[in-house]
């Protein structure tokens, strides 16, 4: 196998799970658990490796919105990254899919509607907009809003107290 | 040195910590002199300690003492000195370690700096962190004993993560956690004037210089984080909301609010209570980061490893903590609005408008950091959380506040003049409008740097504006005061971060490529030629080393060398070159060969052209100047005439 | 008593973190959950390892269901899980089809002939186009899919015994309970 399989060998399998007792001795399973853990860390690090994939873009504007459709999809192996930087083979396999899709005329919608179908909205960095997700887009609002209105209170019972009479002409040293 | 002696120091450190959390705590509630003046020594010795701990560890390192499983584990005979001392804090025991040795270095600095300060509030400072310090020594010698022998002993051990393995990586962890560790001293101002119902502000004051270094730290460290993210993960990238950024970022965007709300309880006594809150909120931010890194509740690409155990430590760490802390707040805080009052347009009214936007864009931060955990607690199925939510919500909640900032120093306190804020905003507004048909007709279309740059002018014209009147108003040598330079100097770096964001992301141009020897590609300006690649070779890695020539209209500008280095254990990873520049970065990447078998052939090759990319961090680096700069404010120090015994010193405001 | 919001909000976040501390003793957080599941299994034709002349496609498959295991030569968990594979998984009594993911043919024969064969029919996919209409992101995984040629049950990761009882065994039974 050339050293380049083996990398990807390393790549695909599947890494252990990261939780193990930490009351294991050290031994074997121990070792093979770090291992796993260093693969995992060290996925992201591979990825510039095969994350570059020269494509045959007809144009700029193409080769814009394959970059921008690839950045915001996950990568379902390496977890955290977007398809457009992982270098985990699977994402090799769906930028190339992306790409034909983009070329055989598909939107942007219908090519993440594929994804989706077959990695679930887990792949889609950005989450969408649908009831179980409501707290999530419409939270920070109602946080704002909330708190505006404690703001408002507050301000409000300030002014209603003395009101500040004399402004000193210039700022002076200890009162700007 | 044996290792058996490090943890023998942990042991007497916790101890000394027990004693030092416990008595003075006790003496200042009973007024008891003797157990008030166990604070300092107790300090002193759990530092020493700690720091002897230390000391131990990284000495294990340096002499590949192997027979240590954290050193086994986290270094190898290939490895330089200089990465074996930043694999003392690559991996999760040995950053506790870290951690409560920032801990002590802060104790330390301030059982010594404070003797200005009355001693029955020194005690209860002193007795807080002593016990944050009991909770993680106890952390680390249960659950996280970075002493453990591994026997029989290795003759070599595993790799620092080559990701690990950069000058940023030794300089991030300690400069972050000196930030992160340091919003435990505002921590404990609060809880000690919480405990002892200080009635008057001046232990705000006593705060100020402290939070103001941490909070610049822990802007220092961020940007080193980013920094390095840029430099050593390969793609560009210098943000991307991942849980661990964005445990670093929350206290951060608190701290930001407690800056201000601290000097608006300072100069006029008034919000005493929020003051109070944010702090606790800054720390407990800092605190839960700490969680999620370890517990294993969220994945994250830098996380450290899980374990349930540890998650369940912390977890009853952050309750007893945290929860105390917000409990005590609710009993004990100020209820009555006191200090000067004031009208609905005021500089605290503007405060309290801007950290209230930056608390609800923390608030966002980890609800979205937090959403995934709570989809699946409500069964909602693994919900994605990503960058597009974040910026979009971030930018959302502070283009507000960017709207804002040019009117803070003219706010006056109290109550504003009109006249004043129309004139700033007719000036500011007039110049961002013009530098903005500026920029469209430069970026074509591009909205995004098209609004940066209204917004950064908007920010820097308001800021010169104010700059410019000070040094028409006042005399000489009191133009400036510390405190004020450090805010004009930190708003400038707001202006200078807008520019850098908005211009880097919306006019980078990246492009994959396939270039055989000989081959030029032309982006941005520039033109790149690929001139082979050749073997090279460093301490423990051996390359593949690229060799790509960028000219410009003729001219060579610069030489980079990519490289893709396997490391001694055989890890691979990319070394981008980076020809950089104050008004763009140009960054390549070597791929892999388009033959696999053929290296003398073509190759794959990422190239970018990142316009401006350095101002972000250039932008962090002036904020980070300016919480240094306000810090060093003349009122903060110490007033050797104030120095009293039991008596709490009555200070004036005005 | 407004003073006390802060202590609830955050009693109420620790209570989700222990719920997440206790989640993920249970679960693995990698594992994607696949939109496919009770949906007709897309349908592929791909050639047999080894006799790339002979094509085998969904259809044929029809008629009892099978477990559909993803493996490749290059695949480390799959050494682990083989034995299982060989033994428990075999002894349930349904045909097993290997899925050959993104593998040299010469390999993948060369590692069944050292590991032992233990599916009743091979086929390559070697581009991974197959596998992505399945949802397959990495190896090992392994399929229930019915006699009706819908995918009933996945699990991601290496087989082990307690995964066939745990997890297999219940849907075997859930399937035959039907009728399916």
């Amino acid at each position: 196998m050339s050293r380049y399989g083996r990398a990807q060998g390393a790549l695909l399998q599947r890494a252990g799970n990261g939780q193990g007792p930490a009351a294991e001795g050290r031994s074997a399973p121990r070792a093979r658990q770090l291992l796993a853990i260093a693969f995992m860390l060290l996925l992201p690090l591979l990825s510039i490796a095969q994350a570059i994939q020269p494509l045959p873009f007809r144009d700029h504007a193409e080769e814009l919105r394959f970059q921008h459709l690839s950045a915001e999809l996950r990568c379902p192996m390496c977890q955290n990254e977007t398809l457009a930087d992982s270098n985990a083979p699977i994402a090799h396999d769906l930028r190339r899919q992306i790409f034909e899709m983009m070329q055989a005329g598909r939107s942007d919608a219908e090519i993440k509607a594929y994804l989706v179908d077959r990695y679930s909205d887990f792949v889609l960095y950005k989450p969408p907009v649908e009831p179980k997700t409501w707290l999530l887009w419409f939270g920070p609002l109602i946080v704002l809003a909330l708190g505006g209105l404690v703001v408002a209170i507050q301000v409000r019972r300030r002014a209603r107290q003395n009101p500040v009479g004399n402004v000193p002409a210039n700022d002076t040293e200890d009162d700007w | 040195m044996i290792p058996e002696l490090g943890q023998f120091a942990l042991v007497l450190a916790l101890l000394l910590a027990l004693v030092q959390g416990v008595l003075p705590i006790l003496g200042a509630w009973r007024g008891n002199a003797a157990l008030m003046a166990v604070a300092r020594p107790a300090a002193a010795g759990q530092a020493v300690f700690v720091f002897l701990a230390m000391g131990v560890l990284i000495h294990a390192f340096l002499v590949y003492d192997f027979s240590v499983a954290y050193v086994a584990d986290n270094s190898n005979l290939a490895l330089p000195w200089y990465y074996r001392i930043t694999a003392v804090w690559g991996a999760h025991e040995g950053s506790m370690l870290l951690w409560v040795f920032i801990l002590n270095v802060w104790s330390l600095a301030l059982a010594v700096l404070s003797r200005h300060l009355p001693t029955p509030f020194v005690s209860r400072v002193l007795g807080v962190l002593g016990l944050i310090g009991v909770g993680f020594l106890a952390f680390i010698l249960f659950t996280s004993n970075p002493f453990l022998r591994e026997l029989p002993m290795p003759s070599d051990g595993g790799d620092l993560n080559p990701v690990l393995q950069d000058p940023g990586m030794t300089f991030h962890p300690p400069v972050l956690y000196m930030g992160y560790v340091g919003f435990s001293v505002a921590f404990a101002f609060s809880i000690a004037a919480l405990l002892g119902g200080e009635l008057e502000q001046a232990w705000v004051r006593w705060a100020r210089p402290w939070t103001n270094v941490s909070w610049a730290f822990l802007t220092m460290g961020i940007v080193a984080g980013s920094w390095w993210a840029y430099a050593e993960l390969g793609w560009g990238g210098w943000w991307f909301w991942d849980p661990v950024e964005n445990a670093s970022f929350m206290p951060w965007l608190v701290g930001v609010a407690l800056i201000h709300a601290q000097a608006v309880t300072e100069k006029r006594g008034s919000l005493p209570a929020w003051t109070v809150l944010l702090s606790l909120f800054a720390f407990s931010l800092s605190l839960l980061g700490t969680f999620l890194v370890r517990s294993g509740v969220l994945t994250s690409v830098h996380a450290f490893a899980s374990d349930p155990r540890r998650g369940l430590y912390i977890l009853g760490f952050l309750i007893v903590v945290i929860g105390g802390s917000l409990l005590l707040y609710a009993i004990r805080a100020p209820r009555v609005a006191t200090g000067k009052p004031f009208a609905a347009l005021s500089r605290e009214t503007g405060i309290m408008i801007a950290n209230l936007l930056f608390t609800t864009a923390a608030a966002m931060v980890l609800l979205g950091t937090l959403f995934p955990l709570i989809g699946d607690a409500l069964n909602l199925g693994r919900i994605s959380v990503g960058p597009p939510y974040f910026s979009f919500l971030f930018i959302a909640l502070m283009a507000p506040a960017v709207l804002l900032l040019p009117f803070g120093p003219y706010l006056r306190w109290g109550s504003a003049e009109g006249r004043q804020l129309t004139t700033l905003a007719l000036r500011a507004g007039i110049a961002a409008v013009i530098c903005a048909i500026v920029a469209a007709f430069v970026a074509q279309g591009h909205l995004r740097a098209i609004a940066g740059i209204a917004g950064a002018v908007w920010v820097a014209a308001g800021t010169l504006s104010y700059i410019l009147k000070r040094w028409r108003e006042m005399p000489r040598g009191r133009r400036y005061p510390a405190e004020m330079a450090g805010m004009l100097v930190a708003h400038t770096g707001v202006a200078i971060f807008i520019i850098g964001v908005m211009l880097s992301e919306s006019l980078s141009v990246e492009r994959d490529v396939r270039m055989a020897p000989g081959d030029t590609q032309a982006i941005g300006g520039y033109v790149f030629r690929f001139d082979g690649v050749h073997e090279t070779q460093g301490p423990n890695w051996r390359a593949d080393e690229g060799t790509v020539t960028i000219q410009r209209d003729g001219t060579t500008m610069a030489t980079v060398k990519p490289q893709k280095r396997t490391y001694s254990r055989g890890q691979v990873q990319t070394e981008s070159a980076i020809d950089a520049g104050l008004f763009r970065d140009i960054y390549v990447a070597l791929g892999e060969p388009m033959q696999a078998t053929d290296v003398e052939g073509a190759w794959a090759l990422r190239l970018y052209y990142k316009p401006f990319v350095r101002w972000i961090w250039l932008g962090g680096l002036f904020m980070m100047l300016g919480g240094f700069l306000a810090a060093g404010e003349r009122r903060f120090r110490a007033k050797k005439a104030a120095a009293t015994a039991a008596v709490p010193a009555k200070e004036s405001l005005a | 008593m407004s003073r006390l919001m802060p202590l609830f909000v955050f009693l109420a976040l620790c209570g989700l973190f222990g719920f997440g501390i206790w989640w993920n003793t249970q679960h693995d957080q990698h594992e994607i959950v696949s939109p496919l599941i009770d949906k007709p299994a897309p349908d592929f034709l791909l050639p047999e390892l080894g006799q790339p002349m002979s094509t085998v496609g969904k259809a044929s498959l029809l008629g009892k269901p099978y477990f559909l295991n993803v493996f490749g030569s290059w695949c480390i968990e799959c050494v682990h899980e083989h034995p299982v594979l060989s033994g428990e998984v075999k002894s349930l009594g349904l045909r097993l089809v290997g899925l050959n993911y993104k593998d040299e043919p010469s390999d993948a024969m060369n590692w069944l002939h050292e590991h032992g064969n233990p599916f009743d029919l091979v086929i390559t996919d070697r581009d991974g186009r197959a596998g992505i209409d399945f949802g397959v992101y990495g190896a090992p995984e392994t399929f229930l899919i019915d006699g009706k040629g819908v995918i009933r049950y996945k699990h991601v990761g290496p087989i082990t015994p307690e995964v066939v009882d745990r997890e297999f065994r219940p849907a075997l039974a859930a399937l035959a309970k039907e009728g399916g």
